[in-house]
């Protein structure tokens, strides 16, 4: 019996100590849990990080901000850096759930425009390193509409009833619906919201929607089974290599542009390694890589000026600069788009209540 | 001799209690709480508002269910007719798919349902899809076959089709020979002996092969999420919209999860009980 019980015990432990993982193991040992988007960086960046610092990368990724949201709240996620976007890192704060930065570690930081510091999420600067920055436009397959695209009405117009995508998150969908009414995208008037959301779910029992979705996107509009869907301007990069028939606009009503900028959570584990892996990303060759593969905007002055140089030196054919301006948007499509900022607590709340009645 | 044994079943005891029975407690608790930690009933509260769902999520699995146990049902019963190789090799085909990921399974019949997918694509080149039209007088390019409840009713079937498959054969495989036999001697035609002796003593076959398609079925988020494109919501993505979608809400998800666990438990023992009792009526 005092056998069987200790085997149990000592399997026990066992368990707890490969669930627990191997983080808590050595102290010589180094490691940086990274949280961020699928698709979303060049991995040969994390070799070469590997091999440079001997510090070892846990990375895994989250679906959507919410989603990231939640694995922090329930404790799900043992990270250090997590990369998410500027209304969510405005939350964050607002929840004091992220560590302030010792900048003198991420001498890189001084390499990231001005454009995107100071801005409305981190006004101050101590909490973020910018990572990509994009806007948020309507993708569409040319050969099945009939004119070309240019307001978010077409989100919710019954001629294209079937054909049409709408993305799979609260605040982009509601977003669509609120620009295309006039209003701010950060709004606070609940009479607006219901507003928008009476639009969404019109359409919704209109059959405009023919599935909502977020990765999905990819394989049904290269795969030309929808007509127009909204989604991220690197994203649309990614689908014409696949698709030449597809079009990317900014509606002329205005639109989004995000930024999604590395974090240290308060209690992180690894906070020197996470400036490590941070001031390392932040450089300019990683810039151009991660431009590379992934096609969202560097916030890295030298990167995104040098980018249409770099693909003619990697590629030997001049990059078409109609692409370089989707994916960096020039000054007069950032004039009509807005930043997301965090909402008020009753209006996050007001959003979930929405989110899940439209999906009844 | 007995106690001895059971020492083995303490892992399996203490697996239990740390990974079932506390998290259905946590569940409870979270039921029961507001966001801010006190007590409260309002999660249930609103339950009314979402029963829409819960039909649409019972109807499909029921759907599902019915057409597992009539496609399994016959499988089952020819295969434990024939000679051993033939057993064998079904076996592989039917768990063949269960090597592959469950997600990337059904992200493959995206492709096949989509439409411009290759499904839509035979039917065009064949002509299925312009003699519909001058048939029906429409105007199709293609089928809708993505996106409809049809299509997770299908993903549902397609996935949880061995689990209806294997308790029943493994129950018809060991039946007793003899009683067979003694019901043909005693003058039964074949279709007797089905109805009056195989079909009595698989039914405990039957039971876990139903209990295993429609619980999984009933809570499925995957299966409607991919093939059913989101926009009629299904019970699992109702929850797992609560803890990791849009809406973040553990104490509404938990009360929903809880319901549901009621209905389902109700559910299986109503059928068990069921159950049970034809099983006594045959043997008296």
């Amino acid at each position: 019996m005092k056998k069987t019980l200790a085997l149990a015990l000592a399997m026990m432990m066992a368990a707890t100590m490969l669930l627990t993982g191997c983080g808590s193991g050595g102290s010589e040992e180094r490691v940086v849990n990274v949280c961020s988007w699928g698709e979303y960086i060049d991995e040969d960046l994390i070799y070469q990080f590997e091999e440079e610092t001997g510090i070892k990368v846990n990375y895994q990724i989250a679906e959507s901000n919410e989603a990231l949201y939640s694995l922090l709240k329930t404790g799900a996620g043992d990270y250090d850096v997590i990369v998410p976007s500027d209304y969510m890192i405005g939350r964050l704060i607002a929840e004091d759930m992220l560590a302030e930065l010792d900048y003198s570690n991420i001498p890189n930081f001084g390499l990231i425009d001005d454009q995107y510091k100071g801005l409305s999420y981190d006004p101050d600067n101590k909490y973020t390193v910018p990572y990509t920055w994009g806007t948020l436009g309507i993708i569409y397959n040319t050969t099945m509409v009939d004119e070309p695209i240019t307001s978010w009405d077409a989100m919710f117009d019954e001629k294209y009833a079937g054909q049409v995508l709408m993305i799979r998150n609260s605040r982009d969908a509601l977003a669509a619906a609120l620009l295309d009414l006039g209003y701010d995208i950060n709004t606070t008037d609940e009479a607006q919201i219901r507003e928008a959301y009476q639009l969404l779910s019109g359409a919704k029992s209109a059959g405009v929607y023919q599935a909502f979705v977020m990765d999905e996107v990819f394989q049904k509009m290269e795969g030309g089974n929808a007509a127009i869907a909204m989604y991220y301007a690197g994203d649309y990069l990614t689908m014409l290599e696949n698709n030449p028939d597809l079009a990317y606009v900014v509606p002329q009503e205005g639109s989004n542009w995000f930024v999604d900028a590395m974090c240290v959570l308060k209690d992180a584990q690894h906070k020197e390694e996470a400036e490590e892996w941070i001031n390392f990303i932040a450089g300019t060759d990683a810039n151009l890589a991660n431009m590379d593969y992934i096609w969202y905007a560097s916030p890295n002055t030298e990167a995104l000026s040098g980018y249409p140089d770099y693909y003619q030196e990697t590629y030997g054919e001049a990059l078409d600069m109609g692409l370089y301006e989707i994916m960096a948007a020039p000054q007069e499509v950032l004039d009509r788009c807005t930043l997301y900022e965090n909402l008020p607590a009753e209006t996050l709340t007001l959003y979930n209540d929405l989110w899940t009645e439209l999906g009844i | 001799m007995k106690n001895k044994l059971s020492h083995f079943a303490i892992p399996y005891v203490i697996w239990m209690a740390l990974f079932v029975v506390a998290p259905i407690i946590i569940v409870v608790i979270y039921a029961f709480s507001s966001a801010s930690g006190g007590f409260t009933m309002a999660n249930f509260a609103r339950m009314g508002t979402y029963a829409v769902v819960f039909t649409r999520s019972f109807k499909l699995a029921i759907i599902a269910t019915i057409i597992c146990l009539l496609i399994g049902y016959p499988v089952s019963y020819i295969m434990s007719k024939e000679g051993p190789r033939f057993q064998r090799i079904a076996m592989v085909l039917i768990m063949l798919p269960m090597w592959m990921n469950f997600l990337l399974r059904t992200y493959s019949w995206m492709s096949i349902l989509e439409n411009n997918g290759l499904l839509n694509q035979l039917f065009q080149k064949i002509g299925l899809i312009a003699l519909y039209n001058q048939v029906f007088g429409t105007d199709l390019s293609y089928f809708r076959l993505i996106n409809t409840q049809g299509a997770v009713v299908l993903g549902m079937v397609y996935n949880y089709l061995p689990f209806m498959i294997l308790p029943i054969y493994s129950v018809i495989i060991k039946l007793d020979r003899s009683l067979i036999e003694a019901a043909h001697d005693l003058g039964a035609n074949t279709f007797n002996v089905f109805r009056r002796v195989i079909l009595p003593l698989s039914l405990p076959g039957v039971l876990s092969g139903i209990t295993m398609v429609f619980v999984p079925s009933v809570s499925t988020f995957a299966i409607s999420k991919m093939l059913g494109g989101g926009t009629e919501m299904m019970l699992g993505d109702l929850i797992e919209q609560q803890f990791l979608g849009g809406a973040y809400n553990p104490q509404l998800g938990a009360a929903i999860s809880l319901v549901m666990m009621v209905i389902v438990v109700v559910c299986m023992w109503v059928m068990n009980r069921f159950g049970e009792g034809e099983e006594q009526a045959v043997m008296m």
